[in-house]
């Protein structure tokens, strides 16, 4: 048969024109509105300068919202990380019946708006919301517990979206482990605990790996839970964003943000591969 | 028999020859339960010491359970097992001391072909040093030295297998289980592990009890062959035994190919009795127990066991079953030919001979010789 080297782009180029299309150009588009110039009168000016930049870094305030930004990413990693991978393994370990029902239950969230799952935490940890209305009404406290327009309200409204997405991934590469493996290391001597530690959890890492990427890549662009479920200090990045763009208008100034938070988290990311990389982490646990 | 000689010889030289422990391995009314479905039923089974033991059943026989609650990865639901006359029910898998292979070889992909050897004795309390010339010794055993570099996934199937097996001797286990060792390799491939198994389990001396669904594994490679089928033992001996003095229709179907026929019993005549065939035919046959005149019985016959010739040069001989039929359909397999030759009355035999000089033909009149000793006459 004649090889037809064209045929697995044709196969590819719905895809590749959506990515073009609505990933690329408006990339391109924000990276060039990024060097533009706002002129007092609200103006954005065509230019070639890196004021916007300047303006970013000229004093800590922006600065600040961005290490935040990346310490509560770091907290939610980590709480979805322990939060997850119990689950994740039950599916994994159960033969349960149930188990389709449950993991469907893992996927329900999706079904509802992220905007009203959000919302709904107020009715939960607000002021006259379900938890403080009981402990009111058996005299438990005397006053409301200031649970919302916090961190902890923000990093529980981040847990609450991402993590599926965590335990779908360990799930996905604990599934992949062939349970004879752990057989044979308790033939041959391990303890279940030690058969975990040995076997199990090195080749879950893949998905571990995966699984805190993308938590931590979502978590460093969404701003619905520090919007809604945050206070004052609790803004994020992305709400810095927000705000330029949507709420003053300030499109140069909005990109420019923008693409310092693309930067970083490229640099991340590819660091990330780089170091903690599926063949990495095999590497290094097969020398202990 | 054939496995651990080679190995007790030595002891003998070095005066540590002691009786061997006819029930090394001992199931004591072992019963395994799942929900409803009775995976296997209360049964009682010795393996002697050093030996070879194969369980040999279709898939969903038992075996696998049988085997998988001994490894202690499933618990009986009623009955004990022994190893070395000590209960062990209650004994964690990893404190059993059993080298387990598996279908899909099992190897740690994380870990170094090394590492995954010297896993167990990681486990065991062994020096550095020890360990290092356990693991060396080990895979020079299985005929792959100087592989501990690598990883698992840069080996061939077959080297894997005997990856796993070198994992599986270097600590000294007790008992050897194999769980299909051979169904994931190439058909040729697999010869040749048959064979290295068989030599290894004979050097070692080391008790093995080995899961199949394949005969011919069964039949080259055991000491002892025990047939199962839904949770029962059908029967227990060596392969010479099973294969010539299968016990029921399941067993003889199971092992080789067999032809069946239903006869009726007429007479008995010096230990063998006469059976009516369907079509009124007389046909002399060697009992599988003791059988009543007039009782309905099943002859069978392997297609191995039976001869060919020509019709027109067909001459009586006195005290042979002859049949006589048409040569309905033929496969040519080298050496040998396997043949459907079609009886009077419609029925089917399958013959596999030898070519002589030159293999029948479709439509070739012929008849079959086959020795009444070679005709089983078993309970319906």
């Amino acid at each position: 048969m004649k090889e037809k080297p064209w045929k697995p782009w044709l196969l590819l180029s719905p895809s590749l024109t959506a990515v073009f299309l609505l990933l690329i150009v408006p990339v391109c588009f924000v990276v060039v509105y990024s060097f533009w110039l706002r002129a007092p009168s609200g103006m954005d000016i065509p230019a070639f300068q890196f004021g916007n930049y300047a303006k970013f870094f000229a004093d800590s305030f922006y600065p600040v919202i961005l290490l935040n930004t990346i310490r509560v990413a770091l907290e939610t990693v980590f709480i979805c990380l322990i939060m997850g991978y119990i689950p994740a393994y039950f599916f994994y370990r159960t033969e349960s019946r149930l188990k389709p029902f449950l993991m469907i239950l893992v996927m329900l969230p999706f079904w509802i708006s992220f905007i009203i799952r959000t919302l709904s935490w107020i009715n939960i940890l607000g002021d006259s919301g379900l938890i403080n209305h009981l402990l009111l009404k058996y005299s438990l406290i005397s006053t409301p517990l200031p649970m919302l327009y916090n961190e902890g309200a923000v990093i529980m409204g981040l847990i609450q979206y991402l993590l599926p997405f965590m335990i779908l991934n360990i799930y996905v590469s604990l599934d992949g482990i062939d349970k004879s493996l752990t057989e044979a290391a308790q033939s041959l001597g391990c303890t279940e605990w030690q058969a975990f530690r040995e076997v199990t959890l090195p080749l879950s890492l893949p998905g571990v790996s995966a699984g805190c990427l993308l938590v931590f890549v979502l978590t460093c662009g969404t701003y619905l839970p520090p919007m809604i479920l945050g206070g004052p200090n609790n803004e994020m990045i992305a709400n810095l964003i927000f705000k330029r763009v949507i709420g003053t208008l300030d499109w140069p100034f909005g990109s420019a943000i923008s693409v310092i938070l693309l930067l970083l988290l490229v640099i991340i990311v590819y660091t990330y591969n780089r170091y903690m990389g599926i063949n990495q982490i095999f590497k290094s646990l097969s020398k202990g | 028999m054939a496995a651990g000689g080679l190995f007790h010889k030595n002891w003998e030289i070095i005066g540590l020859t002691h009786a061997k422990d006819p029930a090394f391995v001992r199931f004591q009314g072992i019963e395994k339960r799942f929900g409803d479905l009775v995976a296997v039923q209360p049964m009682d089974l010795d393996i002697p010491e050093g030996s070879f033991v194969t369980l040999l059943g279709p898939s969903g026989c038992g075996k696998t359970t049988l085997l998988r609650m001994l490894a202690g990865l499933e618990p009986p639901t009623r009955g004990d097992i022994f190893i070395k006359g000590k209960r062990i029910n209650d004994t964690p898998i990893h404190k059993r001391n059993l080298g387990m292979i598996f279908q899909n070889y099992a190897l740690f992909p994380h870990k170094t072909i090394f590492d995954n050897v010297a896993f167990g004795l990681k486990y065991r309390d062994v020096s550095k040093a020890v360990m290092k010339e356990k693991v060396e010794k080990a895979l020079e055993t299985v005929r792959l030295p100087g592989v501990g570099n690598r990883m698992p996934s840069q080996l061939s199937g077959g080297q894997q297998q005997r990856i796993a097996l070198a994992r599986a001797i270097v600590i000294e286990p007790d008992v050897l289980l194999m769980d299909e060792p051979l169904s994931a390799l190439d058909e040729n491939l697999r010869e040749d592990m048959r064979r290295e198994i068989d030599n290894l389990q004979m050097e070692l001396g080391v008790t093995t009890i080995f899961v199949t669904h394949d005969q011919r594994e069964a039949l080259s490679m055991s000491d002892k062959v025990v047939v199962m089928k839904d949770g029962f033992i059908q029967q227990e001996g060596e392969p010479e035994e099973v294969y010539n003095n299968s016990v029921n229709h399941f067993v003889a179907d199971f092992l080789g190919h067999s032809n069946f026929l239903s006869a009726r019993v007429k007479t008995r005549k010096n230990g063998n009795y006469e059976a009516e065939l369907a079509d009124g035919s007389i046909c002399i046959a060697s009992p599988v127990g003791e059988f009543d005149v007039g009782e309905k019985a099943e002859i069978v016959i392997r297609a191995q066991k039976m001869t060919l010739g020509y019709k027109k040069d067909y001459e009586k001989e006195a005290g042979m079953n002859d049949f006589f039929g048409t040569i309905k359909d033929r496969s040519y397999m080298g050496g040998e030919v396997s043949y459907f030759v079609e009886l009077p009355d419609g029925q089917l035999l399958h013959v596999i001979n030898f070519v002589k000089r030159s293999p029948y033909r479709r439509g070739d009149e012929v008849f079959i010789r086959v020795d009444p000793f070679h005709c089983r006459l078993l309970k319906l």
